[in-house]
C-alpha cells in the first residue's frame, strides 16, 4: 500500500554482551566434546536438561552433573515454512520438543537429516513417538548449534 | 471488596493509523476523558501498557506513551500487558488511593518488524532464541500436542478462523473482516506446520482506553456502570521443555477470578466470553482451561455450534485476536468488546442473549505461558 504521509525507517542494531554464568559454561563445553548435559535436583531426583543451578520446580541448588542420553522420543515438532526478518535459518526446518532418554522434561533441537521440501512426506516420517538421535556438527563452537540436530532413527 | 465498575472505554479500529504514536494515543485518552466529561487533573491516576523496544522501537516508551495517555504530572505505573495494567488499575481502586483510574494500551503493529521476528526475542539469547523459537513455533508444537492427545482435527482448528473472521464483517474495529471457509484456512500457506497462515492473528494497530472507577464516581460517570466482579493471573515456567503445554497455569488463573466473582458453574454463568487467541486452536485449548467445556472437548464445543454469535454460549463475537492483534493491547480489547456486550452497546456484533455476565481474557508469552481474566458484569 503506498502511503500518501510520511514515515522514517530506523534500523536499530545494539552490541550486547551476557554472561552465560558456570551452568550455561559448562553445558556449552560439554556440548564442544559430545556430551549433553543435564543436572538431577536433590529433592524431587528430576533431571533437567540443559543443565541449570536450580530447579524449577523445588527451587534448590542442582550440582549434580550428568552425562545424558543423546537418544530421544520426539512429543511434538513444527516444519517452518514462512520466512520472516532475522530468522534463525533459512526455511523449510524443523523444531521438535524431544524427551531425551532418562530426563525428565523436554529438550529443544532441530530435526534433520531428512528430506524437509515435501510437507506430506515429512508427515509420514516424524511423529510424536519418533524415536531421534543427535548429529554433531564437525565445527564446534560451544553453543547451541554444535548439535547440528536430532536425526529421526529407522 | 470496594466496587468499581468500567464508566467509559474508547477503541481505534484496526486500520493503520496516519498518527504518529504520541497523538494516537491521545486521541483515544481524550475520548474517553470527553465521554465521562473530566479534566485530565480529575483522575486519579493512569495505568498504561506498552512494550519496551520490540512493539514500539522505543525505550522506555512510557517516556512517550505518558504524556499521549495525559499522564505526565499525575501518578501512575506501566505494564507490559493491557489485561495486567487494568488489573493494576483495580488494585489502585481497591487500596482506596484513587477514586479513577485511565487504563489505556498502545501499539503501531504497522511500523513494526514481523510478529515472529519480535516474538523471538522473549526467548533467552542461548538456547531458545538460537533454534527458532518464537510465538508462532512455540505454538505449532502445542497444537500438534493437543491435536494427538485430545483428537482434535485441522478442520475444528479451521471453524474458529471461519467464525471468528465471520464476527468480525460485523465489527467496525476490527482489523481482519473477510468471510473464509474452512478450506480457505486449511489451504492457505503453512506457516509452521500444522499452522497455516489464516490461523495466525495478523500485526495490528491499536490504541484502547477504559477509564475505571469506585462505585460512586462510577455512577455519576456514566449510566451503565459495567461492575468489576473478579480477575486472576497465573504463569508458567519459561522454559517450553519444562511445561506440559496442554495443561499450563490458565485454570488456576480461572479458579482465581471465579473464586473472587463467586462463580461455580462457569459454563452455565459466563453469558460471553472474549478469549485471547493468537492461533486459532487456541480458542479451544483455553475454552477447556476456562470450564466452558470438559478437558479435550474444545474440538466438540466448536462443533456443536453453541461458542457461534447466535449459540449459547458466544465466543469472541468481536471477532478475538484472529482479527485484531494489536499485541500489547489485546487483553483492553477484550474488556471493551465484553463491557459493549453487557451494555447492549455492540451494534452489528451484539449477541441474541442477554448478557449478564462476561468474561474477558488475556495471554502473553509462548504458548500461553501467562495468563490473566477478567470477569465482568452488568
Amino acid at each position: 500500500m503506498t502511503k500518501e504521509y510520511e514515515t522514517i525507517i530506523n534500523t536499530i542494531t545494539l552490541p550486547y554482551r551476557w554472561a552465560l554464568g558456570p551452568a550455561w559454561t559448562r553445558f556449552f563445553d560439554g556440548l564442544k566434546e559430545e556430551k549433553i548435559y543435564g543436572t538431577r535436583c536433590r529433592k524431587c531426583k528430576k533431571i533437567f536438561v540443559p543443565a541449570r543451578s536450580f530447579c524449577p520446580d523445588c527451587f534448590e541448588d542442582l550440582d549434580e552433573w550428568s552425562d545424558v542420553s543423546q537418544e530421544g522420543t520426539l512429543r511434538s515438532w513444527t516444519l517452518v515454512k514462512k520466512s520472516h526478518y532475522g530468522q534463525v535459518r533459512r526455511p523449510p526446518y524443523a523444531l521438535g520438543l524431544i524427551h531425551l532418554d532418562g530426563t525428565d522434561c523436554d529438550f529443544i533441537h532441530f530435526i534433520g537429516g531428512i528430506d524437509l521440501s515435501d510437507l506430506k512426506k515429512v508427515r509420514e516420517k516424524i511423529k510424536a513417538g519418533t524415536r531421534v538421535k543427535a548429529v554433531w556438527n564437525k565445527e564446534k563452537n560451544a553453543n547451541i548449534h554444535d548439535i547440528s540436530y536430532f536425526k529421526p532413527l529407522k | 471488596m470496594r466496587k468499581m465498575a468500567i464508566a467509559q472505554f474508547a477503541q481505534s479500529a484496526g486500520v493503520e493509523s496516519k498518527e504518529n504514536l504520541m497523538d494516537f494515543t491521545y486521541r483515544i485518552s481524550k475520548e474517553v476523558l470527553d465521554k465521562a466529561g473530566l479534566k485530565r487533573s480529575e483522575v486519579g491516576c493512569v495505568v498504561i501498557a506498552s512494550s519496551d523496544i520490540f512493539h514500539s522501537g522505543l525505550s522506555c516508551a512510557n517516556a512517550i506513551d505518558w504524556d499521549g495517555a495525559g499522564a505526565f504530572m499525575v501518578e501512575g505505573t506501566r505494564a507490559e500487558d493491557s489485561m495486567f495494567a487494568f488489573i493494576y488499575a483495580c488494585m489502585r481502586i481497591m487500596s482506596g488511593h484513587f477514586d479513577t483510574v485511565l487504563v489505556t494500551s498502545i501499539v503501531k503493529g504497522s511500523e513494526n518488524p514481523e510478529n515472529d521476528t519480535l516474538t523471538g526475542f522473549f526467548a533467552d539469547p542461548f538456547y531458545m532464541r538460537p533454534l527458532g523459537i518464537n510465538e508462532t513455533t512455540a505454538a505449532a508444537m502445542q497444537m500438534r500436542e493437543y491435536m494427538q492427545r485430545c483428537n482434535i482435527t485441522e478442520e475444528q482448528c479451521a471453524k474458529v478462523v471461519v467464525k471468528n473472521l465471520g464476527n468480525a464483517l460485523f465489527n467496525p474495529y476490527a482489523h481482519v473482516r473477510k468471510r473464509v471457509t474452512v478450506d480457505d484456512v486449511l489451504n492457505s500457506d503453512v506457516v509452521s506446520d500444522p499452522l497455516k497462515a489464516l490461523e495466525c492473528a495478523p500485526k495490528s494497530e491499536g490504541v484502547a482506553s477504559i477509564l475505571l472507577a469506585a462505585e460512586d464516581k462510577a455512577k455519576k460517570l456514566t449510566d451503565k456502570p459495567v461492575w468489576v466482579k473478579g480477575f486472576g493471573t497465573s504463569m508458567d515456567h519459561f522454559n517450553l521443555g519444562d511445561r506440559d503445554l496442554l495443561n499450563g497455569q490458565l485454570k488456576i488463573a480461572a479458579g482465581r477470578a471465579y473464586k473472587m466473582a463467586g462463580i461455580r458453574n462457569p459454563k452455565k454463568e459466563i453469558d460471553v466470553a472474549e478469549i485471547c487467541e493468537p492461533y486459532a486452536f487456541q480458542e479451544l485449548l483455553w475454552c477447556e482451561k476456562l470450564g466452558l467445556c470438559g478437558d479435550g472437548e474444545g474440538g466438540k464445543l466448536i462443533d456443536s455450534g453453541v461458542t457461534q454469535m447466535h449459540g449459547a454460549s458466544p465466543v469472541n463475537p468481536s471477532g478475538g485476536v484472529l482479527a485484531m492483534n494489536p499485541y500489547v493491547s489485546r487483553g483492553l480489547y477484550r474488556l471493551i468488546e465484553s463491557a459493549m456486550q453487557i451494555s447492549g452497546s455492540a451494534g452489528g456484533h451484539q449477541v441474541d442473549k442477554k448478557v449478564k455476565t462476561a468474561l474477558a481474557h488475556g495471554t502473553h508469552g509462548f504458548a500461553g505461558q501467562c495468563h490473566s481474566l477478567v470477569i465482568l458484569e452488568g
